[in-house]
């Protein structure tokens, strides 16, 4: 068994008793995917909602929830594993600071859930369990032989979904 | 051409951004020391263009606690200004002000995390005071907002920001330190892209 470190802006994708991690979830949201069958599992560490907004086009199609999920799907079928079978856990989108009145800033968090929901629910993934919001950082374990998505935060606790 | 990407700076604006970062933290270091009544040394400012994922690397590692400060930068020049303060640096700063001891960020109550946000406040305008005079560019300061977690966290508020321009992120890196009690903490300046081309300009930098 090894942890296998997802980045910012990263995907990545396991088999078997190893386990996808991705630190300190601000605002960007971890969306973790498994076939419970195959126990083929993915995890992507996303930061904004919509690549459809970046002037410069696409850099980086795993930064973007609509990019990025799409992605993982693709990446997890190769795998082995079956759509249809397919159930994902989310969690991040904290508001970190309380007064961030900025424009692109206003509500990030918030955004890249709903956006995360919405390609989800395109790709008729469903949702089986989300940690989101409020206003504290998140690290995930996610284990794909036994589906559960382990949450650390910093002073809040510890759970499994 | 300009200044369009993070990448396009070269090793002269580099040592010109190096210089604001150490005159911004050198007057910040003299504001703070006056109000603890000690001693504050600053090390020669870092300048880096690094991806998101590094530069929580540098500070310690993604799940480092810390106490996070942000202030908008707005009017000549936009960007971030954040403060990262390790534990034992908010210890020393509670206590110089309030005579309050703590063992763990959750005992910090509201006064404190008022004075932290005060301190974090005078420190901020400061720097931008003497970075101001030094280019004659007029830069306005938020107030600043408080967050106590992981350092990973964080910085994603930022990253997030600047998600969109760039893969990459430039940032100003002032380590201050009390000599007598180790301590270290940081300041990170986020200048825009396009306030960089401006920053240059006034100080007569061909671009």
């Amino acid at each position: 068994m090894s942890n296998i470190v997802v980045g910012i802006s990263d995907l990545n994708i396991c088999k078997g008793s190893d386990i996808l991690v991705t630190y300190a979830l601000g605002s960007c949201v971890g969306i973790c995917i498994v076939d419970p069958v195959t126990k083929v599992g993915g995890l992507s560490h996303i930061m904004l909602p919509s690549s459809t907004l970046n002037p410069q086009g696409v850099v980086n199609p795993m930064r973007f929830a609509d990019t990025a999920v799409p992605m993982l799907v693709r990446k997890l079928e190769a795998a082995g594993a079956l759509r249809i079978r397919m159930k994902a856990k989310i969690a991040g989108g904290a508001q970190m600071f309380s007064a961030i009145g900025n424009g692109s800033l206003a509500n990030i968090g918030d955004r890249n859930v709903e956006a995360v929901k919405r390609v989800l629910a395109q790709e008729r993934i469903p949702i089986i369990a989300e940690d989101t919001g409020k206003n504290y950082g998140r690290t995930v374990h996610f284990s794909p032989s036994d589906g559960i998505m382990h949450i650390v935060s910093a002073n809040k606790g510890k759970w499994d979904w | 051409m300009g200044i369009k990407d993070y990448g396009d700076l070269n090793e002269i604006h580099m040592d010109v951004l190096r210089e604001l970062g150490n005159i911004g933290s050198g007057n910040a270091a003299t504001s703070l020391s006056g109000m603890l009544a000690k001693t504050v040394d600053i090390s020669v400012p870092k300048i880096s263009v690094l991806d998101y994922g590094q530069v929580a690397e540098q500070l310690g590692g993604p799940e480092m606690m810390c106490v996070g400060l942000l202030l908008s930068l707005s009017g000549d020049v936009e960007g971030m200004l954040m403060f990262l303060l390790q534990k034992e640096f908010t210890h020393l700063t509670l206590n110089a002000l309030l005579g309050e001891n703590f063992h763990d960020f959750s005992e910090i109550d509201e006064m404190g995390l008022s004075a932290i946000k005060e301190v974090s406040n005078i420190m901020a305008a400061s720097y931008v005071n003497a970075i101001s005079s030094m280019t004659g560019l007029a830069i306005n300061i938020t107030v600043p907002d408080i967050c106590i977690d992981m350092v990973g966290a964080i910085l994603s508020v930022p990253a997030i920001h600047y998600a969109n321009i760039s893969d990459q992120i430039i940032y100003i890196e002032d380590e201050f330190h009390s000599m007598e009690d180790k301590l270290t903490s940081h300041i990170l300046m986020i200048p825009d892209v396009q306030s960089l081309e401006k920053i240059m300009t006034n100080l007569g930098i061909e671009i």
